[in-house]
């Protein structure tokens, strides 16, 4: 018997070079630098939210009533408000309220979104045509204003907060998931999964739903910095969540407007909370994006 | 006795000074007519109907559209016994022992519809007050429980006749919120009032849109000649202070006829001195928590007393009068009237006690002996930030202190009240705010839910009742301040249904060229703006 000879081809195999988490996030800051800023307020927040019981000097609900409206000091960096709460103190445990009522209804918002973009997508005829135009209906409302009609109808309170902002994001998040569904229905494997005789479930959810990550992911970025903004908004108008609870649109209110002249400082620290969160999730959501577009990441 | 030439003349300017003074302004101040007077209401009402409400955000903007059959003289609103003639001709004599109070009403006197007020509009204005009918609600049904019946004996003659003589009669009749309503449109719908306006009063209305104002002009045909000075008023509604402060700062609005924290007042005559006068006077509010008695754990009143107990009320009054309206501290009568408790008798009664630990340490023995050592529960609040907002913030640390955990939720006034006259809540805040200065009156907030048509407690407490109608009922005062000591002590400590805060303090800086109003130690009083004028 002779001996066959192994004609096969050698195939070269190049190995991705492994890369740790820490040089993956120097990669990450060298190619966007801005987005590093952002992800590092992110991370600040976070922190700050997680350890606020060791980070802030005081609690932040106490009052204390022999340090009314004490300007910037050693002893309260910040300073005090109208009851003699430190205004540090009660940054620290805003960022606790602010990403919770971000993240929750960020991604409740758009879980929900994602679901009904792709299920609209993929069904198509009139389950798409009924599903876009209640869509379209939703869409008609700015943000706030329909955030307001749900705080209206189930009043105010951090859960019901949540509930206003998470309703206008599901159709943001379901339009935007649909027009990328759309293009993944008309590709042969879900036509394949078809002839195999999935179900419709199995289909959207094993198939549709993870080729559409990228957009979802970029939404769920965007929406944060937004929800954060509209909390702080709702609690500016006495419809968020409400005294005492550290919130930084609730620092914005109250005394903060009536000893803005003579106790500027309980207002300005809440505002740069608020602009420093929204900042950091646009550019962290931009950045997001770039990694995850390929088109732009080979720019 | 004959006077000199002198005499006369210095009698003369005596008076031609006391009168000019009455009116707010110097001696060389000369009426003006013209100009619409704008001011910042901070809240809506829920309904329009005066009988029904209870709130200033009613008074404010809809007194100037009625009458009244009688009211404080506005000359002298501080007083609690000084009261003039609205519609009536004279003050009358009473008969029949004090029973019988029989009023002549001016003629003439026309609705803005151009329809003729007589007796019958009276009558059924007071019968919707006094006896209110299926379907209707009338929050001062407690302090008419002396009148027996209201007629018409004419035209122009209306008659109470009163099941016992009582001093409290005629301050309850001249509560500004009696509005004299049109019998015709009350036939018609007796709820019409609580979404229209037709009254007799010095300013026809002209219009109002939600959230933002109401507007009145001057009535052409008003009754007191010459009268109002104004061509017209509007009233522009804002829940936000500083808004409110900012508005009479920048001149559009001239005067916030509710009151301001000292600070805020302050700050205004900083920066506009002499265009910014400030009007101050005690006043006959005072702010409230209510539990609801219905509800557990509230109907156990171990629980309701470690709420009061856990509140330093001493304390509070020195740290709270400065960002807030209040001040003074007392039991449920006003604090400054002589049927009140003394500060020795208040220290002796739950929550006034002067050592603060010892009595939270006692909050927390009884919220343990009820098996709520660590209790949580909702505060319904008004979504008004002086004094409820602030005051209830407060309240919460107080209440933290004794490791109680509450959850604020605050609404505007129509939501707060539904949920107050529903008993949808665990522990509200609550007001007492009356107008005249009448202890013996205002403590019918207190009464039993089915006789105080204010009282949102949920309770039913007939010995409470009785005390109060034995107080109206005797005219010995050393009696009547034995009753109320001990009125004060079972709806405080014993029974513990109901808690004073603090009283408030009002404090009204307005523009200096608003003439002819005088602050008075209530916010409901001597509102309707006939004497105002514009020295612009």
């Amino acid at each position: 018997m002779s001996a066959v000879a192994d004609v096969r081809p050698e195939i070269e195999v190049v190995e991705r070079p492994k890369t740790g988490l820490l040089l993956r996030m120097l990669q990450f800051s060298i190619r966007n630098p801005l987005g590093a800023a952002g992800a590092l307020v992110i991370v600040i927040m976070f922190v700050m939210a997680l350890l606020a019981d060791f980070i802030a000097p005081y609690d932040p609900v106490a009052n204390a009533f022999d340090r009314l409206h004490q300007p910037p000091s050693a002893e309260n960096w910040f300073g005090t408000d109208q009851f003699g709460r430190d205004v540090f103190s009660r940054i620290v445990y805003g960022a606790r309220t602010a990403l919770l009522v971000g993240f929750v209804s960020s991604v409740v918002g758009a879980t929900i979104g994602l679901v009904l973009g792709v299920a609209s997508a993929y069904f198509g005829g009139r389950v798409d045509l009924i599903f876009q135009r209640v869509l379209d209906i939703f869409m008609a409302f700015p943000l706030i204003i329909m955030a307001l009609a749900v705080i209206a109808i189930f009043g105010t309170g951090a859960q019901n907060v949540i509930i206003a902002i998470t309703i206008p994001f599901i159709p943001r998040c379901a339009r935007v998931v649909r027009s990328a569904a759309l293009s993944i229905r008309e590709l042969p494997y879900i036509d394949a999964a078809r002839a195999n005789g999935f179900s419709h479930s199995r289909i959207i959810l094993r198939h549709m739903v993870p080729n559409v990550m990228a957009p979802f992911l970029i939404m769920i970025t965007a929406f944060v910095g937004q929800a954060i903004l509209l909390e702080a908004s709702l609690s500016y108008l006495g419809l968020g969540v409400q005294e005492p609870t550290p919130a930084w649109g609730l620092m914005l209110q109250g005394g903060a407007e009536e000893y803005a002249e003579s106790a500027p400082w309980i207002a300005i620290f809440p505002g740069i909370a608020i602009s420093l969160a929204v900042f950091g999730f646009s550019l962290f959501g931009d950045a997001v994006r770039d990694e995850l577009d390929p088109k732009l990441r080979s720019q | 006795m004959k006077f000199s030439h002198l005499t006369r003349t210095i009698f003369t300017a005596a008076a031609g000074l006391a009168l000019a003074a009455a009116f707010g302004g110097s001696p060389a101040d000369a009426q003006k007519r013209g100009g619409t007077m704008t001011f910042v209401v901070p809240d809506e009402p829920p309904s329009w109907d005066g009988h029904r409400e209870t709130t200033f955000a009613l008074i404010h903007p809809f007194a100037p559209f009625y009458s009244l059959l009688i009211k404080v003289n506005p000359d002298n609103p501080s007083s609690p016994t000084d009261f003039v003639c609205d519609l009536c001709t004279e003050f009358p004599k009473p008969t029949d022992g004090g029973k019988n109070w029989t009023f002549k009403l001016r003629q003439g006197v026309k609705f803005h519809d151009g329809t003729a007020l007589t007796a019958h509009d009276v009558v059924a204005s007071y019968k919707k007050i006094i006896f209110p009918p299926q379907g209707t609600t009338s929050a001062r049904v407690a302090y008419f429980t002396m009148v027996e019946s209201v007629t018409a004996k004419d035209n122009h003659t209306v008659e109470f006749k009163l099941k016992y003589p009582s001093g409290a009669f005629i301050p309850a009749l001249a509560t500004p919120y009696n509005f004299i309503y049109s019998k015709a449109k009350l036939d018609q719908d007796i709820r019409w009032y609580e979404k229209n306006v037709m009254g007799s009063g010095p300013f026809r209305f002209v219009g109002r849109e939600a959230g933002a104002f109401v507007k009145g002009e001057r009535n052409k045909d008003f009754y007191i000649k010459d009268r109002p000075y104004l061509d017209g008023f509007e009233a522009i509604f804002s829940s936000k202070q500083a808004v409110r402060v900012q508005a009479i700062r920048g001149d559009r609005a001239a005067i916030e006829f509710r009151g301001f924290p000292p600070k805020s007042a302050e700050d205004l005559v900083k920066a506009l001195g002499k265009d910014i006068t400030v009007q101050e006077s005690p006043w006959n509010c005072v702010l409230l928590f209510t539990p609801n008695s219905k509800k557990k754990p509230f109907d156990d009143v171990r629980v309701r007393r470690a709420l009061s107990l856990a509140v330093d009320r001493w304390g509070g009054s020195k740290s709270l009068s400065q960002i807030a309206i209040v001040k003074p501290v007392g039991g449920v009568a006003y604090p400054d009237h002589p049927l009140a408790p003394s500060k020795a008798e208040l220290e002796k009664i739950a929550g006034y006690w002067p050592d603060i630990n010892k009595s939270r340490a006692e909050a927390r023995r009884l919220l343990a002996e009820a098996g709520v050592p660590n209790l949580k529960f909702t505060l319904n609040n008004r979504a008004i930030d002086q004094p409820y907002t602030i005051v209830g913030t407060w309240l919460i640390d107080q209440w933290r202190q004794v490791g109680i955990t509450v959850e604020q939720k605050m609404d505007p006034t129509g939501p707060f009240y539904a949920k107050l006259r529903g008993s949808d809540f665990d522990v509200s805040m609550d007001f007492n705010c009356q107008s005249v200065i009448n202890p013996l009156l205002d403590i019918g907030k207190f009464l039993s839910a089915d006789k105080g048509n204010e009282s949102y407690g949920g309770y039913t407490d007939r010995t409470l009742d009785k005390m109060f109608e034995d107080m109206n009922r005797t005219g010995d005062v050393a009696e009547q301040k034995k009753l109320m000591l001990a009125f004060e002590k079972r709806v405080l400590d014993e029974e513990a249904r109901s808690f004073v805060t603090l009283w408030w303090n009002r404090i009204i800086p307005h523009r200096s060229y608003v003439k002819g109003w005088k602050v008075s130690p209530s916010h409901y009083l001597n509102q309707d703006l006939t004497h105002v004028w514009l020295d612009k």
